[in-house]
């Protein structure tokens, strides 16, 4: 655990038996640190932005090296600790049942009462999730990979064609509700079989994308069309990032005109602090944001209508990520943060619909797409 | 309250002290003129006879003070047994009073036959009186006045048994006051060879089966002595102010006494106003002390005892309290009309009596020196004679003594229980789980010696919401009454419990599960009133009484910071090793490491880790001061209560219930309880001569065998030394302190305590996993 995680494996046996091989090298360790009379230390790289280093160079947002001591001998900490090792044995043992279990039903695999008390060993589900998510960075695995579903909330279509697991999955007919990106997308899980789109048009929500999937967007435009509902999943993170990558798709990004979509987009190019080991995998770097921008409001002659003020916190993240390192020296992304501040309201994309119903699907992002005006 | 001390303060004066002092001649005078039992009936509520329960109280009290205070002057280690009979058992359910007949008997040294119409049958007629001693007698009324309210309630004569030389018959004399002459008259006066009684033997159940084991009245035991029988009309019932609280406290400020009480079958009708200090439980059967007699000796209780109503409490330590001396009063602690008195009889005793010679015979600390100066001061020649100090003189004199520049008195007339002995006696009579008791140094009050003992128990089986018990003793007797008027009581209240942890509403007494108990030594006590219940509130003795209890206040507060600490730290380890369990499984689950293995060394690291931080830091992180409660001085603690031994299946020489500290072992070998360890010489009480504790408490060397005067023959057979250890570990109940050495390889681990709901609960080995 204590060494950066490489990731090389590809196959999922071969990432499973990496997998095994961290889970008891970790339970080994504490093992073999009591016996020979130490007191044992999980060491949790720690997950926040001050542990995270930018790679300028790529683009992208690299774990640190700060690690947390989780320690047995500590009343803080004892029982997570415990939780720690009562999950690496859940997660063990699945692996050698080759079975996934949802996040709820990893509670319910931990929990019991503790022999010779009244205690359980988690108190509710938001206990087991975070232990799981400190799993996932000491083992530097990611929850897929310790066979926990992460939640499926990613949804596409387009010209592409794919393989799901053996299953062909054309998502050119996929009606009106689009293929379900799933939590694994790994090249043994989903392979490529025939791309003709351009593009990926990746939007925030479901009911934008409703819209452009009604209006035939990826037809006329042909391109792929995605949405994460809000924050993407790693799934969904994932398969842009193979899609950018292996098929050289450039990924636009359709988002509000609010700190939170500006925060989106920053996962999506450069990656998350909680999962900055895997930024490598996940970040798109290329990846580019057509808008909202804060300057539409204007550009577009939006009514009074539309907006929706800033309160203090939008005003206090928004400064935030505009000292990200990977916005800090950027020119574009702090005029748009100015300009989002100045005007002191957001926009949400479905606000485009004042002006009419397919307005953001016939001229919006097709204008931007032709002049080539994005943030990148 | 000053003409009552100035009457007090007198060592001359005659024995009713509630008579106004300027008739005290004139009295005396007239005691012919009146009807002694008039006198009496006018001033019952004076003598302590105001009810019928008091009554009975009374007489007890005044017989066991008589029958302790001749056993130590005699240097005997006191055995004393009190049997209250109920003459009516069949009286109505309702009836308030009952006849009794109370029978002390001890193992004093005896009264010579010609004494015994003086001692018993007049009023005023002492040994105790005519002295500055400290002793209880003088607090008391006379055994006399006891034997004349049972003549007026109940017409009959006392019967006295008494045997002064062993191995010779006894006297047995009846005998009852003529209130006209106020003399006695004998009615029977013969011989016996039964001493002490042995009817009582048979009385009841209790003493029936304790007689079997010799431990009850034993001729053995009371090889001299006395008993006195009178029979009166009075109340038994229990709890506040009762004889059973009175001989309960007799037992704790008295340790080296043993007591028996054998009590009426019933109870007069009325509530009980209170519980006595002592739930008795169950019957113990802890051996303690052996006897030297040719059956082999029953072991003795260490801890008070019931059996079949009958209470023992044992001797808790073999030494007598130390001798006192008398002293002459100090010129700071008279007062004029005692002056005035001391010049008049002085003129009678010697015609022609010097005031220089005067001054330095019946004063202490007053040199030739100062006897002149004195003599400078009020303006008369060195070889004035008393008689021609007139009035004026005397006063000046009376001026000058108060505002000279003395030595204050000397302190050697003055007998501390002693730190040891308090401890042992709290030991026995309280279940407590901590004990401490600090003896302050002697001070002065108004030129009259003093010296305060303070001694507290808390916790273990006393209650915990009710206000704290405060139990005081003025030379070793029990004050029962005016608690609130009482100085040491309000030194209580002043005392600032809260800085030790306790609970204490403003102004009051601590609440939680204390006993205090404040011992007042003095040749001459001071009391509010004639009764003599309440001590009376002298600043300088109110300082020393708050200065001891801050003494055991600090060693109690330390003791509960360090419980307090112990509790949260073992909750600590709690949580640990409530994990441990699970780690363990899962780490065998996933690696295959053997899981009792990994428990045992995370166990081991648990309670390392706690010890460490035991040792190293406290709560708030600092370093902690090597501040061993148990280390102090004058400190018990009883480790753990009843719960601890219910563990210990084996039964038989389980792990000490209660250890002593270490500094316990090693200062404070209460001797009862050291016979159960590594002395090899077991101390056998009758064998020697009882020791003399020194006036600082501690053992003073003995005297030579030609003094002691009671060394009963010497036992034929010592019991079988081989026989002895086998019989002493079975199960104690205060167990005795593990010899030092033994104390690193502990015979048996100590069972696992788990902290539930903040009590210790034994768990068995860790969770059942594997
Ligand atoms: N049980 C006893 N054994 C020996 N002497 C006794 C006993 N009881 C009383 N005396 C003697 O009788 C004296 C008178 O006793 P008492 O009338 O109670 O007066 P006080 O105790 O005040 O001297 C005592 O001082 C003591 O010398
Ligand atoms: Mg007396």
């Amino acid at each position: 655990m204590s060494k950066k995680p490489v990731r090389t494996a590809s196959s999922k046996k071969d990432r499973d038996a990496v997998t095994m091989k961290r889970v008891v090298g970790l339970a080994d360790t504490v093992a073999r640190t009591t016996l020979s009379g130490r007191e044992p230390v999980i060491h949790v790289p720690t997950r926040a932005l001050s542990n995270t280093v930018w790679d300028k160079k790529h683009g992208i947002l690299r774990m640190g090296e700060a690690r947390q001591e989780r320690e047995l001998f500590n009343l803080n900490q004892a029982k997570v600790f415990m939780q720690t090792l009562l999950h690496s044995e859940s997660i063990k043992s699945l692996i050698e049942a080759d079975k996934t279990l949802s996040l709820r039903a990893m509670f319910y695999k931990g929990l019991h009462t503790i022999a010779g008390t009244k205690e359980k060993t988690f108190a509710d589900q938001d206990e087991s999730d975070a232990i799981l998510e400190d799993l996932e960075v000491t083992l530097g695995s990611l929850r897929e990979e310790l066979h926990i579903f992460a939640k499926k909330a990613g949804t596409m279509v387009g010209n592409i064609t794919i393989i799901d697991t053996g299953d062909e999955i054309d998502c050119r007919r996929m009606g009106s509700g689009g293929y379900a990106i799933p939590s694994i997308v790994e090249p043994d899980i989903i392979q490529f079989k025939k791309c003709d789109a351009r593009f990926v048009l990746h939007v925030e929500k479901n009911t934008v994308w409703s819209r452009f999937n009604e209006d035939k967007f990826w037809q006329k435009h042909n391109c792929i069309l995605t949405e994460g509902g809000g924050q993407p999943p790693r799934g969904v993170r994932r398969l842009l990032a193979r899609l950018n990558r292996e098929l050289g798709l450039p990924i636009y990004c359709l988002l509000d005109c609010d700190p939170w979509g500006h925060y989106i987009f920053s996962v999506i190019k450069q990656g998350s602090m909680s999962l900055a080991f895997e930024s490598e995998r996940l970040a798109i770097p290329e990846a580019k944001f057509i808008g909202l921008r804060a300057m539409d409001y204007d550009r577009c002659q939006l009514t009074d209508d539309v907006q929706i003020a800033l309160n203090d916190n939008d005003t206090k993240r928004a400064k935030q990520i505009a000292d990200y390192p990977w916005f800090k020296g950027h020119r574009g992304w702090q005029k748009e943060i100015d300009r989002l501040l100045s005007n002191g309201f957001k926009m949400e994309v479905e606000s485009l619909i004042t002006k009419d119903i397919s307005y953001v699907t016939e001229t919006y992002v097709p204008e931007r797409l032709k002049a080539k005006d994005w943030l990148d | 309250m000053t003409e009552v001390l100035d009457a007090e303060s007198s060592p001359r004066m005659s024995k009713t002290r509630s008579a106004p002092r300027a008739t005290a001649e004139t009295m005396a005078a007239k005691q012919r003129d009146i009807s002694v039992s008039e006198f009496f009936v006018k001033n019952r509520h004076l003598l302590g006879f105001d009810n019928p329960r008091k009554a009975l109280l009374t007489t007890v009290k005044e017989a066991v003070d008589n029958s302790l205070d001749a056993c130590e002057e005699a240097e005997i280690l006191p055995d004393v047994t009190v049997v209250i009979e109920d003459l009516q058992p069949d009286r109505p359910a309702s009836a308030k009073s009952s006849r009794y007949r109370i029978t002390v008997v001890d193992n004093g040294p005896g009264i010579v036959r010609k004494q015994v119409e003086h001692i018993f049958g007049r009023l005023l007629y002492g040994s105790k009186f005519h002295r500055l001693k400290m002793s209880r007698g003088q607090q008391g009324i006379g055994i006399s006045a006891a034997g004349m309210y049972g003549l007026i309630t109940t017409g009959k004569p006392m019967v006295i048994h008494t045997k002064p030389k062993p191995g010779q018959p006894a006297h047995h004399i009846e005998l009852a006051m003529n209130t006209k002459t106020n003399r006695a008259e004998v009615t029977v006066d013969k011989e016996t060879r039964f001493f002490p009684p042995e009817r009582f033997r048979d009385l009841t159940p209790g003493t029936r089966e304790l007689a079997a084991s010799n431990q009850f009245l034993s001729p053995t035991a009371y090889t001299t002595g006395t008993s006195v029988s009178i029979e009166l009309e009075g109340r038994y019932q229990k709890g506040r102010g009762s004889v059973d609280e009175f001989l309960e406290l007799t037992a704790i400020a008295n340790p080296h006494a043993r007591i028996t009480f054998v009590p009426p079958s019933k109870e007069s009708a009325a509530e009980e106003e209170d519980v006595p200090l002592l739930k008795r439980g169950a019957k113990a059967v802890e051996p303690a002390a052996a006897e030297t007699t040719s059956p082999p000796p029953p072991p003795e209780p260490a801890i008070t005892t019931e059996t079949s109503g009958v209470t023992v409490y044992p001797r808790g330590v073999n030494e007598l309290p130390p001798e006192t001396k008398e002293i002459q009063p100090h010129p700071r602690g008279v007062e004029l009309g005692m002056l005035l008195q001391m010049l008049k009889e002085a003129e009678t005793e010697k015609p022609g009596y010097t005031l220089y010679n005067f001054l330095q015979d019946k004063f202490s600390r007053i040199s030739a020196s100062t006897a002149s100066t004195f003599c400078d001061k009020i303006k008369v020649s060195s070889r004035a004679k008393v008689a021609d100090i007139d009035h004026a003189k005397a006063e000046l004199l009376y001026k000058e003594m108060q505002e000279a520049k003395l030595p204050p008195p000397p302190t050697d007339c003055l007998a501390p229980i002693g730190v040891r002995q308090l401890l042992a006696g709290l030991l026995k009579g309280v279940r407590a789980e901590f004990y401490a008791a600090s003896s302050r140094e002697p001070d002065v009050y108004r030129g009259r010696p003093f010296l305060i003992e303070a001694a507290i128990a808390f916790g273990g089986q006393l209650a915990t919401e009710d206000t704290c018990r405060v139990i005081r003793f003025a030379n070793r007797v029990p004050l029962l009454f005016q608690q609130s008027a009482c100085s040491s009581f309000k030194a209580v209240a002043e005392t600032n419990w809260r800085n030790y942890d306790l609970q204490q509403p403003r102004g009051a007494v601590p609440v939680g599960p204390l006993v205090i108990m404040i011992h007042m030594a003095s040749v001459w006590v001071p009391f509010t009133s004639e009764s003599k219940e309440a001590i009376a509130d002298y600043d300088e003795i109110r300082k020393e009484m708050k200065l001891a209890l801050m003494e055991c206040g600090r060693k109690l507060g330390t003791y509960l910071r360090k419980r307090l600490k112990m509790r949260r730290e073992s909750e600590r380890r709690d949580v640990f090793e409530r994990y441990i369990g699970e780690i363990a499984k899962s780490i065998n689950a996933i690696t295959g490491t053997d899981a009792r293995k990994v428990y045992n060394a995370l166990l081991e690291q648990a309670r390392a880790k706690t010890a460490v931080a035991d040792l190293v830091l406290d709560d708030e992180g600092k370093r902690i001061k090597e501040e061993d409660p148990a280390d102090q001085d004058g400190v018990i603690i009883v480790e753990s209560g009843a719960g601890l031994r219910s563990v210990d299946k084996s039964g038989a020489a389980g792990p000490p219930v209660a250890a002593l500290s270490k500094a316990e072992a090693a200062q404070l070998t209460v001797a009862s309880l050291a016979k159960g360890g590594d002395d090899d010489q077991p101390r056998l009480i009758d064998t020697e001569t009882p020791r003399r504790l020194s006036q600082k408490g501690k053992a003073a060397p003995a005297k030579s065998a030609k003094e002691t005067r009671s060394a009963p023959d010497k036992p034929a057979k010592l019991p079988d030394k081989a026989a002895k250890p086998s019989e002493k570990p079975a199960a104690r109940t205060v167990a005795a302190p593990p010899p030092p050495a033994s104390k690193a390889a502990e015979p048996k681990p100590k069972p696992k305590m788990r902290l539930i709901n903040g009590k210790l609960v034994p768990v068995d080995d860790g969770p059942k996993l594997f």
